[in-house]
């Protein structure tokens, strides 16, 4: 009877009687998931132009955070430094293209996510032995000062990184939506024989389609770098948007965003008011379980196409 | 012109169906045995034993079991750390519960519980698919690391949060714990492996095996034919589990001699999917190669730059390593998306002209 009030009365009854510290549970948990989301974000744009189930996001997400601090590290200007680090995601993408990709065409799925995790493997490497594999504290002058509204804290830092992320998934539907770049793009998702039998250059759609990924890698990376130093561990977040991608579903980029949403709140809620009943750190599979969970009732994740099964 | 199959004739159904057909290969496979139970044992150092020789072994084992459930029933699966735990954790419970009961006895029961385990992991797949699906065993595989982590009953509430294989022995030898010697563990090993390897071959020329590639090929198909995609997938999930089980009891007790949660860690989950996509998805002879290829390759590379006498900072050759092992899977993958598995049906295939050119 105890452990069952513990379990289904008691948090409930903790989030009722302290409603601002559930606002503040609330809002951390929708920030922490804008966070998630902008990683997410690039497994998508990769998936829906190209079919590859892209691994090594979160090696760009480390990569690009490497370079951008290496650079100001050496002395290079902030916004200098941002530019190279953009260029250098561009040639990543040229690279991938040319070494990796053009000679995979027309594999299975599987074999693709494999070269990325090997691609992954590659980068980190590379990375680390280029930039060294110490932490390091980036800071772009990114304001984070704490402040209250109606008694809940929040911190500026926390609101850039969303406003950013909106920004970043507004202009990125804008692109997909209405540019001729960004309708071949959806063309090439859609079927790859028939957009290049329309005459659509699939070389240079996925060179464009990874350079954007890079550059969604990079906004990640400054986030994530500006919040807790530049370091290894940076490519595992990797593993905390996979959830977030299944829930809203692999193709769909306001999924990204509301699949990281939920998996953020979800998780933070669950750590601090059912957390300590089972012994804690369940952040770690507590949003894998959330994502099962919906996957069950909607197998293509929130917003993902339906799929449909032909014989 | 030696290898084919020209004048050997096949006077029984039995014969009709073996697993190696061509004489050369029972020859092939014959000699291989004696090497590895006969030439190995006397001549392989405690090194090349411990750090080389029982990891392979090991991690074929867990090949196989995921090269079943992914290569042959067709389903997805990042959980393979999370079973090969469920396999470590329940045998040290149960032969530390009971020491008396022979300790392969207790392997067995504890791949049982493994395949129990993913069985109940395997409920989802009927519903989600592909990469999909895999989410459903990252969540095993996160869920039972840590189940494992803060349940100090599995541990018998050890301090140090570890569990350490205890002395056991089968027929007066000692194969575990820390006066076992590498010989006899690596023996065990090997008949477990190979007993193993010749099961799933059979499974996968059978019934079973054959309803798992039609549920592979097209489950909806599949279905329409008369096979139960539920039943069909649940079984692979729960024999697939059952080896990666194995596997896991394996390598605490036959390799490393104690272990904590961290050894079952998503990165062995990513390493046995390495190894059985670079051995050949599909292929128990892939299982092989691959798990010699992944264990071998980083300890091949770590020693090549000392054989030429150069000298590296050790983090320096840490990540030129690293890159290394991630150019070298994509090279293999663009060059042979099959797999080792195919590379050695193709020297078979060359094999049979040899030396004349057609």
């Amino acid at each position: 009877m105890e452990i069952l009030n513990a379990l289904f009365i008691a948090p409930f009854v903790d989030m009722v009687s302290y409603p601002i510290f559930f606002t503040e549970v609330v809002v951390s948990g929708l920030l922490t998931g804008v966070m998630y989301s902008l990683v997410a974000l690039g497994f998508v744009l990769i998936f829906k132009a190209s079919g590859v189930f892209n691994f090594a996001q979160g090696a760009m997400v480390l990569f690009a955070a490497l370079t951008l601090v290496g650079l100001m590290e050496r002395g290079v200007p902030v916004w200098a430094a941002l530019g190279l680090a953009v260029v250098v995601m561009v040639v990543l993408a040229v690279v991938v293209e040319r070494f990796m990709l053009r000679h995979l065409v027309n594999q299975e799925g599987i074999i693709l996510f494999m070269a990325t995790i090997g691609l992954a493997f590659l980068l980190e490497g590379f990375g680390e032995m280029v930039w060294g594999s110490n932490v390091k504290p980036l800071d772009v002058g990114i304001p984070s000062e704490s402040f209250e509204i109606g008694g809940v804290l929040l911190n500026e830092f926390d609101l850039y990184a969303a406003a950013s992320g909106s920004a970043l998934v507004a202009v990125l539907a804008v692109f997909f939506h209405y540019t001729r770049i960004g309708m071949a793009l959806r063309a090439v998702a859609d079927d790859h024989q028939a957009a290049l039998s329309v005459g659509i250059p699939l070389k240079t759609i996925w060179i464009i389609v990874w350079s954007v990924a890079g550059f969604v890698g990079l906004v990640a990376g400054i986030m994530w770098g500006s919040k807790s130093g530049v370091q290894f561990s940076l490519s595992l977040i990797a593993l905390k948007a996979l959830p977030v991608l299944i829930l809203g579903g692999f193709t769909s980029i306001p999924g990204a965003i509301v699949g990281g949403l939920i998996i953020g709140v979800g998780e933070k809620i669950a750590e601090i008011y059912w957390g300590p009943l089972i012994g804690g750190a369940i952040e770690n599979w507590f949003a894998y379980m959330l994502a099962l969970a919906f996957l069950l009732f909607r197998p293509q994740g929130l917003f993902g196409e339906r799929i449909i099964e032909r014989v | 012109m030696f290898y084919r199959e020209a004048g050997q004739f096949k006077t029984t159904y039995a014969t009709d169906q073996s697993v190696f057909p061509i004489n050369l290969d029972r020859w092939f496979i014959a000699a291989a045995l004696v090497i590895a139970f006969v030439v190995i044992p006397m001549t392989a150092s405690e090194y090349w034993l411990q750090a080389v020789l029982i990891p392979i072994l090991v991690f074929t084992m867990a090949a196989i079991g995921l090269n079943l459930l992914v290569g042959y029933a067709g389903q997805l699966s990042l959980g393979t750390g999370g079973f090969m735990a469920v396999g470590a954790f329940m045998t040290y419970k149960i032969t530390t519960a009971f020491p008396e009961i022979n300790i392969i006895l207790v392997f067995l029961a504890s791949g049982l519980c493994a395949g129990g385990v993913g069985l109940l992991f395997g409920i989802p797949s009927l519903r989600i698919k592909g990469f999909y699906l895999a989410v459903s065993t990252l969540a095993a595989q996160f869920f039972l690391v840590w189940m494992f982590n803060k349940v100090e009953w599995f541990y018998n509430y050890e301090p140090s949060g570890s569990i350490t294989a205890p002395p056991r022995e089968i027929f007066g030898v000692m194969i575990t714990g820390p006066t076992a010697a590498a010989e006899a563990r690596y023996i065990v090993a090997l008949v477990l492996v190979l007993i193993f390897a010749v099961v799933a071959k059979n499974l996968v020329r059978g019934a079973i095996g054959r309803s798992w590639m039609a549920v592979r090929d097209m489950d909806i198909a599949a279905e329409i034919i008369g096979i139960q995609p539920f039943k069909t997938k649940l079984v692979a999930f729960a024999v697939s589990s059952f080896y990666c089980g194995m596997a896991g009891a394996m390598m605490v007790f036959l390799w490393l001699g104690s272990a904590e949660t961290e050894a079952f860690s998503i990165t062995e989950s990513f390493n046995v999917l390495f190894m059985i996509i670079i051995g050949g998805l599909g292929s128990i002879m892939g299982s092989f190669l691959g798990a010699t290829f992944i264990v071998g390759l980083p300890i091949l590379l770590s020693n090549v730059p000392q054989s030429f006498g150069l000298a590296m900072a050790i983090d320096t050759q840490k990540h030129i390593e690293v890159m290394v092992f991630g150019s070298l899977i994509i090279f293999f993958l663009i060059v042979e998306p099959h797999g080792l598995a195919r590379l050695w049906q193709i020297t078979k295939e060359k094999l049979r002209l040899w030396p004349f050119p057609y």
